[in-house]
C-alpha cells in the first residue's frame, strides 16, 4: 500500500477539483433532487412521506420488488449455473470450433437484453413458431410470459458474463494446484467443487454482483414479456412516463428505494467477497486435455447446445427482417423491404447511435484515464472521494438515472432535457466505472519509476502524462474503449427515458417499434445493430490478438 | 557538476521516522555510496536528493543552492534505476534524447549529443530499435546513456546491477566506473553488496537504520572500521571477547598482547574484530590462543581454516597457500593476532578504542 500524500493544488489538484465538480453537478445533484422529489409534496410545498406509504401499504407496489428481487436472483443463479461449467470446460478441454463459440457467446452478451425477449416471443409466445410448431402436434408448451420468461432471457442474456470472469480467472489458476489436488487424490468433479469453485470464489462473487444489478436494472425484458408480472423498473417507468396518472414524486420515491436495495446487496456482496479474497496468479496456467470418448461427446453437447440457444434470439431476429411484413404480421416471402423502412423513417436513429455513444466514449476515456491515474499515483482525501463517487453509478440503476437527470435538468438555467448532451452524459455516468477499473488495473501494471525516469529528465508532470504514462496505457486503454463502445450502443434502460424524436438511438427504436408491432422494422434495426457490434468485436479481436475480453 | 550537502536531513512516513537526523557531505566529481542492509534507508535518502520523497526535516544543498522545494523535474538530476524504467513505446534513441527535448535544444544539437553518448555506451548500432528487443545489460546502458546525455549536476543509481546476473554485473560495474570517471559527474550510488561498494566507489557511507554509522574510503572503513557494525557488516570478521589491562590485551585462555607505545586504552572489557586474515596460525610454541583444526578449504591462492579455540569459539582463518601440507582437521594449533592490524571495540561495540587517522576529525 502506498501511503496517502497530501493534496496539493498542482495541475493534478485541479484535475481533482474539476472532476469532482463534474460528480456534484451530474451525479450528486441529480440523486439529491431526485431524493427531495421523493418526500416533498407539491401541492403543499411541505416535507411528506407519502410517496412512501402509499409504496408500502399498496402490496401491488411492494409486489414489484418482491419481483425484481426474485427474477434478479433466480436469474444470477441460472448465469452462475449455466456459465462456471462452460468455462471450465472450455479451460480444461479441447473443444472443436472454441474460437468461434467464444466469439458467439460475446455476441450473444452484447445484445440489448429486451430483443432477446422479443425474440423469444416470437419463438415461444402465444403465437410463436415453436409453440405452434408443438401445437400442431398436439404438444403445448409451458407458457413464457412473467417470471419463467422474464428469467429464461435474463440468465441466457447474461451468463455469458459469468462465463467471461471465470475464464479470466481460470487462467489465473495454476495447473500445478490441480495436479496437486489430482495427486492428493481428488478428481474429476470432486475436484472442480473442492479446489476450482472455492479458488475462483472471489470472481464468482463479483460476477455474481454485476449479473444481479445488471438483472435488476432490466427494464424492457420485464416490459415486453413480463406481462402481468411487473418489476420495479417497469412501475418506475410507467409511473414517471405516465403523463396522466404518473406521479413524479411517486417515481422518485421508488427509485430511492430501489438505489437502498441496490446499495444493500452491494455491500452485503463485498461484505462475503472480502472474506473470500486472496490473490493467484499462474505460472503455469491450466492445459487443454482431449477429453476421453463419452466426454468428448457430452461436452460438446453441452458446449453447443447451450451457446445455440444463447445465439438463437439474435439469429431469428434477423432471419425476420428479410421476411415480409403485412401489418404487424409476417407473411411469406423475403424481402429488404423491412430495411427500406427502416432507412427511410428512422435512418436518424443509426446516426445517433454512432454520434452520441462516440461522444460519451471520448469524455469517458478521457476521465478514466485521468481519475485512475489520480487514484492510483495520487492517492489523497479527495482523490479517495473521487474513487468513491465514481463508483456510485454502479449502484444507480440506469432507468433511476435516467429520471434523476431528466428531472433535474428540465428548467433553465440547467435546461439539458430533450437534448443530444443529455444522453451524453447518461452514459458517461453510467460506463465511468466500468473503465475506471480497467484503467486502474492497468496502470497498476507501469512502474512507477517509469514516470519517475521521465520527470528527472525534466518532462513536467502533463508532459509525463501524456508522453510516457498514456502510451504505455494505450492498448488496453483501446481495447477497454471498445467494450465499451459496444455497451453503450445497446444500452437502453436511461435512453429510453431521456430520449426525444431527433435524439432517437437505434435501441430505443427498436424498443419503440416493437411496442407498437412494427416486428418486420424492429427486426431490421435490430440486425443493424447487431452488424454493428459485430464489427466492432471484429476491431478488438484485430487490436487485442490473443488477450482476453474482460468487462 | 556540484556537490551536495545534507544537512539534518529527517524522514518519516506517517509517524514512523525512517532518518532521524543525517547528515552528509558529497564531493565534486565523487562516486559516493550509500551502503547499508535492507531497510536501513538508502532508497528513501536517495529519493529525497532526488525529489520523489518529502522531507520532514534539514535541507539538502546542491553547491550553494537550496533543492528542498525545488522540483524533481529542475533538479537538472540524472536518475538509474533498479529496473532501468526505460520507455518501452520509444526507440532506443528516442530514449536517450526524451530528456534533451525536454530541455528545448536545437534538433541539431540534440542529435549530436544523442549520438555522441549512445557511442559512449557503445549501443550506437541499437539505436533504432525498440528497448525489448534488448538484453538486461544493454538495457541498464540506456538507462546510463540516458542520465548522462542531459549532463546532469548529480547522477543518482539505486542498486542499478541487481537485476543482472553475475558475469553482466562485473562488466557493468567497470563501465560504471569509468563512464563516471570519465564524465566526471558527482554521483550517489547505492547497494547492499559491499564487495561491489569496494570496487566502485572514492567514498563509501555505511547506513544502520537511518542513521549513517561512517564515512570513508573502502580502506578506512574496512581497516578501521568505527564501530561493531560496520566491522561486521564489511568484509568477514570473528569477534572475539577480551579484556584491557596495562595497556594490553588479554584473551579469556590467557594469551597477551602487548598493545604499545602509540596505543593508550583504560582497563576495560571489550570486544575485538580479528579479520580471518589478521589470523597467524603456528603448531608449536607457548603464546597465543590454543585450538584445534576443524575444517579446512584449499581455494588456490588461499586456504581457509575453521579453528575451534579452548573457550570454545569457532574462529574464521584465511591463510596464503603454502607448498607445504595444510593443516588437517584435529591438529592442534596457536593462533596469534597482528595486533597492528585488528580493531578492539568498547563492550557496547560502539565505540573503536584502535587510535587512527580515520576517526581523527
Ligand atoms: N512509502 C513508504 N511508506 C512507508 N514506509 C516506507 C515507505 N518506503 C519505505 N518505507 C520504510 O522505510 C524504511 C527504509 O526503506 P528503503 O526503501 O529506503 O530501504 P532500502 O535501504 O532502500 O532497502 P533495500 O536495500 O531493501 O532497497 C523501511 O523500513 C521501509 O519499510
Ligand atoms: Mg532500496
Amino acid at each position: 500500500m502506498k501511503a496517502k500524500q497530501k493534496f496539493t493544488l498542482d495541475i493534478w489538484g485541479l484535475i481533482t477539483l474539476g472532476i469532482i465538480g463534474v460528480y456534484l453537478l451530474f451525479l450528486l445533484y441529480p440523486m439529491a433532487h431526485l431524493m427531495k422529489q421523493s418526500v416533498y409534496d407539491p401541492q403543499t410545498g411541505q416535507f411528506s412521506m407519502e410517496n412512501f406509504i402509499k409504496f408500502f401499504s399498496k402490496s401491488y407496489y411492494l409486489n414489484t420488488l418482491l419481483n425484481s428481487f426474485k427474477v434478479s436472483l433466480s436469474a444470477t443463479f441460472l448465469s452462475i449455473l449455466i456459465g462456471t461449467p462452460l468455462a471450465y470446460l472450455f479451460s480444461a478441454y479441447k473443444i472443436r470450433g472454441k474460437s468461434m463459440l467464444n466469439i458467439l457467446i460475446i455476441i450473444a452478451s452484447m445484445s440489448a437484453p429486451f430483443i432477446g425477449a422479443y425474440s423469444w416471443i416470437l419463438l415461444l409466445g402465444r403465437s410463436g413458431v415453436i409453440t405452434v410448431f408443438f401445437r400442431k402436434l398436439g404438444i403445448v408448451l409451458p407458457d413464457i410470459y412473467g417470471f419463467s420468461g422474464i428469467v429464461l432471457v435474463m440468465s441466457l442474456q447474461l451468463f455469458p458474463l459469468v462465463f467471461l470472469y471465470v475464464r479470466g480467472a481460470l487462467a489465473n489458476i495454476d495447473n500445478s494446484l490441480l495436479e496437486a489436488a489430482n495427486n492428493l487424490g481428488c478428481s474429476g468433479l470432486k475436484c472442480f467443487f473442492k479446489v476450482v469453485i472455492p479458488l475462483i470464489m472471489p470472481t464468482l462473487l463479483a460476477a455474481g454482483l454485476l449479473v444481479f444489478m445488471r438483472a435488476f436494472a432490466d427494464f424492457g425484458t420485464p416490459m415486453l414479456i413480463g406481462e402481468g408480472y411487473r418489476t420495479f423498473p417497469v412501475v418506475l417507468y410507467t409511473e414517471f412516463v405516465n403523463e396522466v396518472k404518473g406521479n413524479d414524486g411517486f417515481a422518485a420515491a421508488i427509485a430511492i428505494i430501489a438505489i437502498i436495495i441496490t446499495t444493500f446487496v452491494f455491500l452485503v456482496q463485498k461484505y462475503i467477497s472480502n472474506k473470500h479474497s486472496f490473490e493467484i496468479s499462474a505460472l503455469h496456467p491450466m492445459v487443454e486435455k482431449e477429453p476421453k470418448k463419452a466426454q468428448k461427446f457430452l461436452i460438446h453437447l453441452y458446449a453447443y447446445l447451450v451457446v445455440s440457444i444463447a445465439i438463437l434470439p439474435q439469429v431469428y431476429v434477423t432471419y425476420t427482417s428479410f421476411k415480409n411484413t403485412s401489418g404487424k404480421i409476417f407473411v411469406p416471402g423475403y424481402s429488404l423491404r423491412s430495411y427500406e423502412t427502416a432507412f427511410s423513417k428512422l435512418g436518424a436513429s443509426i446516426q445517433n447511435t454512432i454520434i452520441i455513444p462516440l461522444l460519451a466514449l471520448i469524455i469517458v476515456v478521457l476521465l478514466a484515464v485521468l481519475i485512475a491515474y489520480l487514484a492510483v499515483r495520487r492517492r489523497n482525501a479527495l482523490t479517495n472521494t473521487v474513487d468513491i463517487l465514481s463508483m456510485v453509478p454502479y449502484i444507480v440503476p440506469g432507468t433511476v438515472l435516467g429520471i434523476a437527470l431528466l428531472s433535474s435538468f428540465n428548467r433553465r438555467p440547467l435546461l439539458l432535457s430533450g437534448t443530444m448532451l443529455i444522453m451524453v452524459i447518461a452514459l458517461v455516468i453510467r460506463r465511468l466505472p466500468y473503465t475506471i477499473r480497467s484503467s486502474v488495473a492497468i496502470l497498476l501494471q507501469i512502474p512507477l519509476s517509469i514516470e519517475e525516469a521521465a520527470i528527472s529528465l525534466g518532462a513536467s508532470k502533463m508532459k509525463t502524462f501524456f508522453q510516457v504514462t498514456v502510451p504505455m496505457m494505450a492498448a488496453g486503454i483501446i481495447s477497454g474503449a471498445i467494450l465499451s463502445w459496444i455497451t453503450m450502443i445497446s444500452e437502453l434502460s436511461t435512453a429510453v427515458i431521456l430520449y426525444t424524436g431527433r435524439t432517437k438511438t437505434l435501441t430505443v427504436a427498436v424498443f419503440t417499434e416493437v411496442l407498437r408491432g412494427n416486428y418486420g422494422v424492429a427486426a431490421a434495426l435490430s440486425s443493424i445493430l447487431t452488424v454493428l457490434t459485430v464489427i466492432s468485436l471484429l476491431v478488438f479481436n484485430k487490436i487485442n490478438a490473443g488477450r482476453e475480453i474482460s468487462l | 557538476m556540484s556537490k551536495i550537502l545534507i544537512r539534518h536531513a529527517v524522514k518519516k512516513y506517517g509517524d514512523h521516522t525512517v532518518i532521524p537526523d543525517l547528515n552528509l557531505e558529497i564531493k565534486d566529481g565523487e562516486l559516493f555510496t550509500l551502503l547499508g542492509p535492507s531497510g536501513c534507508g538508502k532508497t528513501t535518502l536517495l529519493r529525497m536528493i532526488a525529489g520523489f520523497n518529502s522531507i520532514e526535516g534539514g535541507d539538502i544543498y546542491f553547491n550553494d543552492i537550496r533543492i528542498n522545494d525545488l522540483d524533481p523535474s529542475k533538479r537538472n538530476i540524472g536518475m538509474v534505476f533498479q529496473n532501468y524504467a526505460i520507455f518501452p513505446h520509444m526507440s532506443v534513441y528516442d530514449n536517450v534524447a526524451f530528456g534533451l527535448k525536454n530541455r528545448k535544444m536545437e534538433p541539431k544539437k540534440i542529435q549530436e549529443l544523442t549520438e555522441q553518448y549512445l557511442e559512449l555506451m557503445q549501443i550506437a548500432e541499437y539505436a533504432s530499435r525498440m528497448p525489448n528487443q534488448l538484453s538486461g545489460g544493454q538495457q541498464q546502458r540506456i538507462a546510463l546513456a540516458r542520465a548522462l546525455v542531459i549532463s546532469p549536476d548529480v547522477l543518482l543509481m539505486d542498486e542499478p546491477l541487481s537485476n543482472l546476473d553475475a558475469k553482466l554485473r562485473l562488466e557493468m560495474r567497470s563501465v560504471i566506473r569509468h563512464t563516471q570517471k570519465e564524465v566526471g559527474i558527482t554521483t550517489v550510488y547505492v547497494t547492499h553488496d559491499q564487495e561491489e561498494a569496494m570496487a566502485i566507489s572514492d567514498t563509501i557511507a555505511v547506513m544502520k537504520e537511518g542513521v549513517i554509522q561512517q564515512v570513508g574510503t573502502a580502506k578506512e572503513i574496512y581497516q578501521r572500521p568505527k564501530n561493531l557494525f560496520v566491522a561486521s557488516f564489511i568484509g568477514r570478521t570473528n569477534i572475539l571477547p577480551a579484556k584491557v589491562e596495562e595497556n594490553a590485551l588479554l584473551f579469556p585462555s590467557g594469551y597477551r598482547v602487548e598493545l604499545g607505545s602509540g596505543q593508550q586504552m583504560e582497563n576495560q572489557e571489550v570486544q575485538c574484530s580479528i579479520r580471518p586474515e589478521e589470523f597467524v596460525i603456528s603448531k608449536q610454541g607457548d603464546e597465543g590462543i590454543h585450538g584445534v583444526v576443524r575444517e579446512y578449504s584449499y581455494l588456490g591462492p588461499n586456504t581457509h581454516y575453521a579453528v575451534e579455540t579452548v573457550d570454545g569459539v569457532t574462529v574464521e582463518i584465511i591463510e596464503e597457500s603454502s607448498m607445504e601440507d595444510e593443516l588437517k582437521p584435529g591438529q592442534k594449533v596457536l593462533l596469534q593476532v597482528k595486533k597492528e592490524r585488528i580493531n578492539i571495540f568498547d563492550r557496547t561495540g560502539r565505540r573503536n578504542l584502535v587510535r587512527s587517522e580515520a576517526h581523527e576529525g
